[in-house]
């Protein structure tokens, strides 16, 4: 097995252009084919870090987001006395009353976008201890202030710490930045709950609630009590990390049809590309075929040396692409989410399955790329090889 | 023109490379229609939008309401000919996943600010009559099966509570990029209820929609206007529905960027695809190339060999992936989510870009090979072996 093993090398050398063409076509095969997955894996892992799953959150039945949705201050009361939500040190139920509103913002190359402010109640750190403070100070609830998520920092002007942005006809100050570890509340503005319903003439009312539960395994009791109160049929209770799940489903279906879509496409152009290249390579060599099957080289290893050139040169091209797909992680980017109707910022993320994913899809472009050239090289009757010119 | 015959004869000497060739062509071509689709399709407001159109929303973010009493105030603004208004509806028409936009128009005046949106004078009548009627687009009805008389439901969100509106009319599209999903209901008839039920919401306006006599003047008309609520608690933002909906897409920019690197991306790997066969192809006759000129035969006779041959392959792979491009675009934007694009269908640019992708990519791929083969010396290439 040595000698045709060699033997793929130096054809390698020989046939350099031919054979980086094919390369480098497979590595930008694999490369948008890992770019697309890993946009559609860091749309998921931003909106699955978001919320946690011992919080329930509470929305309007229908509506279609957090800003459709009203809860009047009565509703608010009834929920703030239901079973199986947990206790602070002090004896206060976690709870968070939350106004939730979409601002413009104008972002530093021109153009204006959407961007969530919401409100929070007194003890949201308990709610939401994921939630630091990396810049500046917290709010002061009697004041207009804001603190920002370390995302919209990135993405838009004016809103570094020590700035004040203009919302409904008042300056309000922002005193300090926060990080979730990039969940989607960084995309978003945070301040009191109060100030924030006044400013926006909202009286009472609020968009959703959050709470945190004794326990997780306590969800199915506090649904079937949330449920039992004929008061609150009008609303309803989802996990707060689902409820941020299925906020993306617009995006992320948009993303992962695409990217089946253009995976699908790309791969049957890059398996042609393999086998034009592996045909002729084998065209080439008809004489040399020849020369091997009558030193007494079996079919079996013809075919076997063939398939692996197709493979090593698919492989090539996969970890080349691989490679360069890596360095992606290093971009955030930023999006309309249709469903929140707001910016939400995530990175593209690697993840071991998309890399051996991709791998993988490499190998099988070279395998059937490969294979039917590879077979009609081992087919070659031996006299027929040698007589060709 | 012996030498044209010889670039047929060539072009399928390998019938099987040759059929890849153009087949990975056409399968790429397919690939850059449909995501030059997408992008077009995303721009669609846009080319609906008109510049003798203003739109006036809160400045801050449409999600605030504006007062009804600005409707006159807007009125009195030289250069406006006629305003109307409009609010969100949003809701639930049987599943969340049914999505269209509903709005909640002025009867009086939405259908004359907007001419495109094309409805007979009997349904204008119709719907101007009855409170809870309500005007559908033709895609809307053509997907759910909707007819005039028909009673629809929507289940509110914004707007809590159940809804029912009668079917008076189905507007038709004037334009291929005039949006014929949308619905319109009475704006006074959720009003009415608004006062009942929530009076703190009553005579609220999403937004204010202007037609003006000089599309020149917008830039001082959209000025005149917000000054007249410039230190009232709702201030507005005025500007030409294009603009408008040019920052609608600025959000979703990312995208769109990502998607035009890749079909460009696409365009680079069908020039791998072309280039790469046509080395092979050069390479196997650099013989056959050295007797041509030993025969006398010039370097432009050469160079026209090999640009016919590219290009014709080009050609071939390029007018079978335009041919599929529709078949598959159509079957595409059947598989994307209800109502995320109100148009989607290959614009002419696209088949344009396509083209000229193609012939590009003609000229590109025989670039190596020409060079090549003028470079090699007669003897060299009597010389070479396989």
């Amino acid at each position: 097995m040595k000698l045709p093993i060699n033997y793929t090398f130096k054809n390698f050398k020989s046939r350099k252009l031919t054979t980086g063409i094919t390369i480098v076509g497979i590595a930008l095969v694999v490369f948008v084919f890992a770019a697309v997955l890993m946009m559609a894996h860091g749309v998921a892992v931003t909106l699955v870090s978001t919320g946690s799953s011992d919080n329930v959150k509470i929305v309007r039945k229908g509506a279609n987001g957090e800003i459709s949705s009203i809860i009047p201050g009565d509703v608010q009361n009834i929920v703030r006395s239901l079973p199986y939500i947990a206790k602070s040190p002090d004896g206060n139920p976690i709870i968070s009353f939350e106004p939730v509103v979409i601002i413009n913002l104008e972002k530093p190359n021109g153009g204006v976008s959407n961007v969530t402010v919401r409100g929070v109640s007194p003890g949201f750190q308990l709610l939401r201890p994921e939630a630091k403070i990396i810049k500046g100070r917290m709010f002061n609830p009697a004041l207009r202030e804001l603190i920002v998520g370390k995302a919209i920092n990135n993405e838009f002007k004016s809103t570094h710490v020590g700035s004040s942005i203009k919302v409904a006809g008042n300056e309000w100050k922002i005193v300090g930045e926060f990080s979730t570890n990039g969940s989607g509340f960084d995309s978003e503005i945070w301040g009191d709950a109060h100030q924030l319903q006044d400013a926006f003439n909202r009286a009472n009312s609020v968009s959703s609630i959050t709470l945190k539960l004794t326990s997780k395994s306590d969800y199915n009791k506090f649904k079937k009590a949330f449920n039992s109160d004929l008061r609150l049929k009008e609303y309803e209770p989802e996990i707060e990390q689902q409820y941020y799940l299925d906020q993306s489903d617009y995006l992320r279906t948009l993303i992962e049809l695409l990217g089946i879509f253009v995976t699908v496409i790309f791969s049957i152009g890059a398996t042609i590309g393999a086998m034009i290249t592996m045909y002729s390579a084998i065209a080439n060599r008809t004489v040399e075929i020849g020369t091997m099957r009558a030193l007494g080289f079996s079919r079996r290893s013809i075919l076997i040396v063939f398939l692996i050139e197709s493979l090593l040169t698919a492989l090539t091209g996969g970890l080349i692409g691989i490679f360069l797909a890596s360095f992606l992680q290093f971009f955030t980017i930023s999006t309309l989410n249709f469903n929140s109707f707001s910016e939400l910022a995530f990175s593209f993320a690697l993840s071991p399955w998309i890399v051996f994913g991709s791998l993988g899809f490499a190998v099988l472009m070279g395998l059937l790329g490969g294979f039917l050239p590879s077979v009609r090289a081992a087919r070659l009757k031996i006299v027929n090889a040698l007589r060709a010119e | 023109m012996k030498v044209i015959k010889l670039v047929f004869k060539n072009s399928f000497r390998h019938k099987l490379r040759a059929s890849l060739t153009i087949m990975g062509i056409a399968v790429a071509v397919i690939a850059f229609g449909v995501l030059r689709t997408v992008v077009t399709a995303w721009y669609q407001a846009v080319d609906a939008s008109s510049n003798d159109r203003l739109v006036t929303r809160q400045s801050v973010s449409f999600i605030f309401p504006l007062p009804l009493s600005y409707r006159d105030k807007i009125l009195q603004v030289p250069g406006v000919k006629q305003v109307t208004y409009a609010n969100w509806f949003g809701g639930t028409y049987i599943d969340k996943k049914n999505f269209f936009a509903r709005l909640a128009v002025d009867a009086d005046t939405y259908f004359k600010v907007y001419p495109e949106y094309e409805i007979t004078k009997k349904e204008f009548e119709d719907f101007k009559k009855e409170r809870d009627a309500c005007i559908i687009g033709s895609e809307t009805a053509k997907q759910y099966n909707l007819k005039v008389g028909e009673a629809i439901t929507l289940d509110g969100d914004i707007y809590p509570g159940k809804w029912d509106f009668i079917i008076s009319g189905i507007y038709k599209p004037k334009y291929q990029s005039t949006d014929a999903t949308q619905m319109f209901m009475h704006w006074s008839y959720i009003n009415e209820r608004m006062k009942q039920e929530m009076p703190l919401r009553a005579n609220d306006v999403g937004w204010y929609v202007e037609s003006i006599n000089n599309p020149q003047n917008s830039g001082a008309i959209s000025k005149a206007i917000d000054k007249l609520f410039e230190n009232s608690p709702n201030s507005t933002k005025t500007e030409t529905e294009v603009e408008f909906s040019q920052g609608f897409i600025a959000s979703s920019s990312a995208i769109i960027t990502s998607m035009n690197v890749m079909s460009f991306v696409i365009v680079g790997i069908i020039l791998l695809v072309l280039a790469n066969t046509m080395i092979m192809s050069s390479r196997e006759r650099t013989t056959e190339y050295a007797v041509l000129k030993t025969l006398g035969f010039s370097a432009y006779h050469l160079t026209f060999l090999i640009l016919g041959e590219s290009m014709f392959i080009a050609f071939l792979g390029g007018i079978l992936g335009l041919f599929l491009t529709f078949p598959i675009v159509s079957g595409f934007g059947n598989h994307l989510p209800k109502g995320f694009f109100p148009v989607f269908q290959v614009e002419p640019i696209t088949i344009i870009l396509s083209a000229l992708a193609i012939v590009v990519i003609g000229l590109a791929a025989a670039y190596f090979p020409i060079h090549k083969t003028l470079r090699t010396k007669i003897v060299d290439g009597l010389r070479f072996v396989g």
